[in-house]
């Protein structure tokens, strides 16, 4: 070191003083503060995603909840031969004929023009009317007896039982007069309403009545659409892992087909939709809104993630376990198929549970496949018009009627759950069976 | 029906699978020497051969057996069909389709010759549906019968089944990788060729740099102006708009949880938020929409509403007091929550390949936790985190349901976040629900939005894909 | 590497307990007193009861088989093991008389007065001149442009680094050479203007020559610095180090002059170390 180096070390420890403790110390508080000022935004930043995350379950618990208890109404129903005509059963107002007996059951009289059993009748359901029919379809003998009916009561009425709907509200502003809601309370102590889990919501399909709407249709629809998804989806995207993991030799075509996969893994779930929709429907003249076109739709959407789930189980087999097989003799398929594959399945499983569960919840691409379409009943195969969860969702938080809004948030709950069901399952599957090399 | 011979088939396949293997056991036993093969492989052959050219023909017929029906019935359209209107006679053809296939035809009522040229053309459907169907029926039975005779007469001791099954097995390897392609190809014909028809109704430019969008108009085959109509310059404003709000959101708190639970949380604390943001990350986007539209859309315009009643008489508070529920506003926040995990976990990966000995280096000078981050950390990890905001705007763009539930329906250039604005996403869906037809200029434009954004979004993930590999290579 | 094993030998009963005078040398003021220093990770013991003194303006060396605690201890000495939240330190150390682990001494304060470097060269990815400001500036120990520039030139020439790279310091630090990297993060140590510089394993991803030229480096520092070095290799302890301390599983065996303890060591494990009968 030369001597003018020596002295402006000499100096730069002068130009030190006073010691380095002291000038440290001097902006060490607002250095202090700064470090939990920045501490504080992190977690501040946490528990703005936690929050978010609880205000969502919160709200759709809360809008929800009330969807899973329902009022059912039982009465006796006088088949009256007087007001059915035993040949043309078809043809009789049975709604009519059902609201005026329980109105004399209750004691409330009909004024001359129909107005007070008009909106008698809204508290009431029109399925009772279906309920009758049906019965004396079945069996016509019955005409001319009396038959007890159960169905669930009309959607307001339901509202005012579970206090959705309250006097409090101006007249004018809500569904049920004050007059409908002496009746209802009427009914209630008299102990034709009752109250009970709502099974509807489980037994029944789409339904323009929101008392009458349930999630069957829709669950049918999504468990068919997600096997096509997962039957074609699963053997593929594995197929093509294999093949670029364990044989595809590394050249310009394997490295485009990773770089292609890693983009089709980014690309909008609604372009899929439009390749459904262009290729599929209008192409191949494949049935629109059919489980079947939803399932292909997402089984390519589900295709790349099941491609890298799978890529990096693989990867995580160590080599020692291949070139063990293949140094027995095995040939480079029987290494992989018999060694390879089933210590890679569990980590494979768990990919492809997470993006079935994905796929379920999917919407965008089944709506451009015409799959918003009202579908009344069960989907009878895979290429008929279904409806699925995530688009029942849809369209009931379009519908107007109040009580489609509580409707919404249980499907909602149901599909969360379904949801959370696929993903604790993948959990299990990696905790029981993960394997550290 | 398919379903059953389908299922027909695999049962034969296994029977076949179990004659080939006891075939190739017992010819070995006779002859008293060793196959090359272990029998089991000659039992897959005999399987691969009845299964698989049967299987094809299935195949076939499920995916094109459709196409074929409808080319031999639309090859002749009837006088009656012809003199309509070309939109009506693809709805006309597409009913005909509806009723053979027991799906939802249109609500249009055919009467009078078109009544009869309705019920011919079912009825011609119908027969053409089932000579196809049973011709390939019958094609799949004599196939498999055929497949498995082949390969049932090759089997013997010196026959190297192993090589023969291992050969069809890379085969069906490579055609299961080959899907990828054919998927992205898929998309980008698609796309391109509805696009080209767009554009030859309305020119490319007038889509791109027009300013007004209101395909509703042009459906009406006597109204002029239909290019007019089909300027989407305010669907990229609204787009925009909603992803930088979305943004606005997103990165702050994705990032900020990022450094968090990376740099300061316990290990403890960690098992408990990373389950919090994934199941965050798993919510279907249709409940994101369903909270835009009913949680967030009115306690915003609430809030909005109560803040112009401080300013009455202002144009300020005038405006506050009419803000609608389907602000850009709402959908924005309510994607920038969406993203808040995806950006948080890429973040997160990001952060954590940036080693510890530049954290060391600095922390043993003195630094705080803190300026080591900010100083040190995040200029190291900058390349990385800006290749995942690219995938988050990427997601942005593309995401749909939110948009469709929260977002308006009118086109306007605005850059208010309290205004209804519309998006790209949400005028595919309004353009091609509800709509049977098809080749109309209004769903053909739905083409044209999706090419564009395909092209977008294909663009962002190329360039953030690439930004992030070349980061992570760095610190490897 | 084979590793010793404790049967071979008789039990040390002197562990934790004070050592015999020459392991505390008193000869100047020593910067830093340790006293029974014990480092757990978890419920697993790293030290079991550290006792030393580190000259100032002198090198001392800490070398001993992997695994021995050596870097552990100088890990200590700066309060390193902060970071590694399994860690926990028990003893005193004192620096110039203050404990530094009291609670009332900060760690920032203290890493400022204690430099570090490490095994492998981390400069940060920015320019050689942001990198060597990197300290003064989070100190606020330049008031002007001026100032910051003298810091840096100085500190660089101090880490013999000047005359290479005076004509690039606005480009990237990690362009450099390995040896350069190394003599850089010293620089950069240097510029806070610290009392200590603690190096843990300085050369061990450099090349020889590299090395020789950090060597002269630390030869020319311990005028100024209380240097304490640790190295894996004997030689380099023998020509850089007044001072040397033998760590083994844990304990402390044995610390003197380095000329000492590579011609007369005290202690049979020393001995055994020395001549490469494990290690």
């Amino acid at each position: 070191m030369t001597d003018s180096a020596q002295s402006s070390l000499a100096e730069t420890r002068a130009a030190a003083q006073p010691d380095l403790k002291t000038r440290v110390a001097k902006r060490l508080k607002s250095r202090h503060a700064a470090e939990l000022r920045f501490r504080a935004y992190g977690i501040l930043a946490v528990s703005i995603a936690v929050l978010f995350l609880g205000i969502l379950l919160e709200r759709i618990i809360h809008q929800g909840y009330t969807a899973f208890v329902t009022h059912s109404i039982t009465t006796e129903v006088y088949l009256d031969p007087n007001r059915i005509d035993p040949t043309d059963i078809m043809g009789a107002n049975y709604d009519q004929m059902i609201t005026e007996q329980v109105m004399a059951k209750m004691g409330v009289n009909d004024d001359e023009y129909g107005t007070t059993s008009g909106e008698y009748k809204e508290i009431l359901s029109p399925d009772l009317g279906f309920k009758a029919l049906e019965a004396l379809r079945d069996n016509p003998k019955l005409l001319g007896q009396k038959i007890s009916l159960t169905s669930p009561i009309a959607a307001n009425a339901d509202l005012y039982y579970k206090g959705e709907i309250t006097r409090d509200i101006v007249e004018a502003d809500r569904n049920v007069s004050d007059q409908q809601m002496v009746w209802m309370d009427a009914l209630k102590t008299k102990g034709l309403v009752t109250s009970h889990f709502n099974t509807y919501l489980f037994t029944n399909t789409d339904s323009t009545q929101p008392e009458l709407a349930g999630l069957l249709g829709a669950i049918m629809g999504s468990a068919m659409m997600l096997l096509v998804t997962a039957v074609l989806a699963i053997p593929i995207g594995v197929g093509a892992a294999l093949f670029l993991e364990e044989f595809a030799p590394k050249n310009r075509w394997t490295a485009l087909i990773e770089v292609n996969i890693n983009n089709l893994a980014a690309v909008p779930s609604i372009v899929y939709g439009l390749l459904g929709l262009a290729v599929f429907i209008n192409w191949l003249g494949m049935p629109r809104s059919s489980p079947l076109v939803g399932g292909v739709v997402l089984s390519l959407m589900a295709l790349p993630t099941v491609i890298i789930a799978t890529r990096s189980s693989l990867r995580a087999v160590p080599p020692s376990i291949r070139e063990a097989a293949l140094g027995i003799g095995a040939s480079k398929t029987q290494a992989v198929f018999h060694h390879v594959l089933p210590l890679a399945m569990p980590g494979i499983m768990t990919g492809t549970i997470i993006s079935l569960a994905h796929a379920l919840g999917e919407t965008a691409p089944l709506l451009m496949i015409g799959m918003i379409s009202f579908v009344p009943g069960l989907p009878e195969s895979v290429t008929s018009a279904a409806s699925v969860l995530p688009v029942q969702i849809f369209i009931w938080e379009n519908a107007s009627e109040r009580a489609f809004h509580e409707r919404t948030a249980a499907a909602i709950i149901v599909l969360l759950v379904f949801m959370i069901i696929m993903n604790l399952a993948a959990i299990l599957l990696r905790r029981r069976f993960e394997r550290r090399w | 029906m398919t379903g059953y011979l389908f299922l027909a088939l695999i049962v034969f396949s296994v029977a076949s699978f179990m004659f080939g293997r006891s075939l190739a056991r017992r010819k070995a036993a006779s002859q008293g020497v060793r196959g090359h093969s272990l029998p089991a492989f000659s039992g897959w052959f005999v399987a691969i051969w009845s299964f698989i050219p049967a299987a094809l023909i299935l195949f076939v017929l499920v995916v094109f057996g459709g196409r074929v029906e409808n080319a031999i019935v639309q090859s002749d359209v009837p006088a009656a069909v012809q003199q309509l209107p070309e939109l009506n006679q693809g709805l006309f053809f597409q009913d005909v389709r509806a009723t053979v296939n027991g799906g939802m035809a249109s609500t249009t009522v055919y009467d009078g010759e078109l009544k009869a040229a309705f019920d011919h053309k079912v009825a011609q459907a119908k027969s053409v549906d089932n000579t196809i169907t049973l011709g390939a029926y019958a094609l799949t039975f004599i196939l498999a019968l055929a497949g498995a005779a082949f390969a049932y007469s090759r089997v013997s001791p010196q026959f190297r089944a192993r090589n023969s099954v291992e050969r069809w097995v890379s085969a069906f390897l490579v055609a299961c990788s080959v899907v990828a392609i054919l998927t992205t190809l898929g998309i980008i014909l698609s796309l391109l060729w509805e696009s080209l028809r767009f554009f030859q109704s309305v020119s490319p430019l007038d889509f791109l740099f027009g300013t007004h969008w209101s395909p509703q108009i042009a459906m009406r085959a006597d109204q002029v102006g239909s290019s007019g109509g089909f300027g989407a310059v305010p669907l990229f404003v609204g787009t925009f708009l909603i992803m930088i709000i979305a943004m606005c959101v997103a990165a702050p708190v994705g990032l900020y949880s990022a450094i968090y639970l990376s740099e300061y949380a316990s290990p403890f604390m960690r098992a408990w938020i990373k389950p919090v943001l994934e199941i965050l990350a798993g919510v279907p986007t249709v409940v994101y929409g369903f909270f835009a539209a009913l949680v967030v859309g009115p306690s915003f315009r609430e809030f909005f509403n109560w803040l112009g009643a401080f300013m009455p008489g202002t144009p300020m508070g005038e405006y506050l007091m009419n803000v609608q529920n389907q602000m850009a506003l709402v959908a924005g926040v309510v994607m920038g929550i969406m993203l808040i995990p995806f950006v948080s976990s890429l973040s997160d990966d990001i952060i954590n390949s940036v080693p510890q000995s530049l954290r060391d280096g600095s922390l043993a000078m003195g630094a705080t936790r803190s300026e080591t981050i900010k100083k040190v950390v995040l200029p190291a990890a900058l390349p990385g985190i800006s290749g995942a905001m690219l995938l988050a705007v990427s997601r942005a763009v593309g995401e749909t349901m939110i948009v469709t539930m929260a977002a308006g329906l009118q086109a306007k250039t605005t850059l208010n976040p309290l205004d209804t604005v519309t998006t790209v996403t949400v005028q595919i869906v309004t353009l091609l629900t509800g709509d049977q037809e098809f080749d109309s200029p209004k769903t053909l434009a739905a083409f044209g939005l999706g090419l564009t954004l395909f092209a977008v979004t294909l663009a962002l993930n190329l360039i953030a894909q690439r930004i992030v590999q070349k980061y992570q290579e760095q610190y490897d | 590497m084979k590793l010793y094993t404790r049967p071979l030998y008789a039990p040390d009963t002197s562990i934790g307990k004070p050592r015999d005078p020459s392991m505390t040398t008193t000869a100047t003021t020593p910067k830093f007193v340790a006293r029974d220093v014990k480092v757990y990770y978890g419920d697993k013991p790293a030290l079991h009861g550290i006792d030393i003194d580190i000259l100032d303006k002198s090198v001392t060396a800490f070398i001993g088989p992997s695994g021995c605690g050596k870097s552990t201890f100088l890990r200590c000495l700066n309060r390193m093991n902060d970071t590694i939240p399994s860690a926990r330190v028990d003893g005193t150390i004192l620096l110039d008389g203050e404990d530094l682990n009291d609670r009332k001494v900060d760690p920032v304060v203290l890493r400022a007065r204690v430099g570090m470097v490490f095994q492998k060269p981390n400069p940060f990815p920015k320019t050689i001149y942001e990198n060597v400001a990197y300290g003064p500036k989070i100190h606020g120990l330049a008031t002007s442009k001026e100032e910051m520039d003298h810091i840096v030139e100085s500190s660089l020439k101090k880490a013999s680094l000047w005359n290479e790279v005076s004509d690039r310091l606005h480009q990237q630090g990690t362009g450099l050479s390995g040896g350069q990297q190394q003599r850089l993060v010293i620089a950069r140590a240097i510029a806070v203007g610290p009392e200590v510089i603690l190096m843990d394993e300085p050369c061990s991803a450099l090349d020889p020559i590299a090395t020789a030229k950090i060597e002269e480096l630390i030869d020319e520092l311990r005028q100024q610095f209380c240097i304490v070095i640790v190295t894996h290799s004997m030689a380099q302890a023998a020509r850089v180090s007044q001072k040397t301390a033998f760590f083994h599983l844990g304990n402390l065996v044995e610390v003197g002059n380095t000329e000492d303890i590579f011609t007369n060591p005290k202690d049979q494990r020393t001995q055994d170390y020395i001549t490469g009968r494990f290690g």
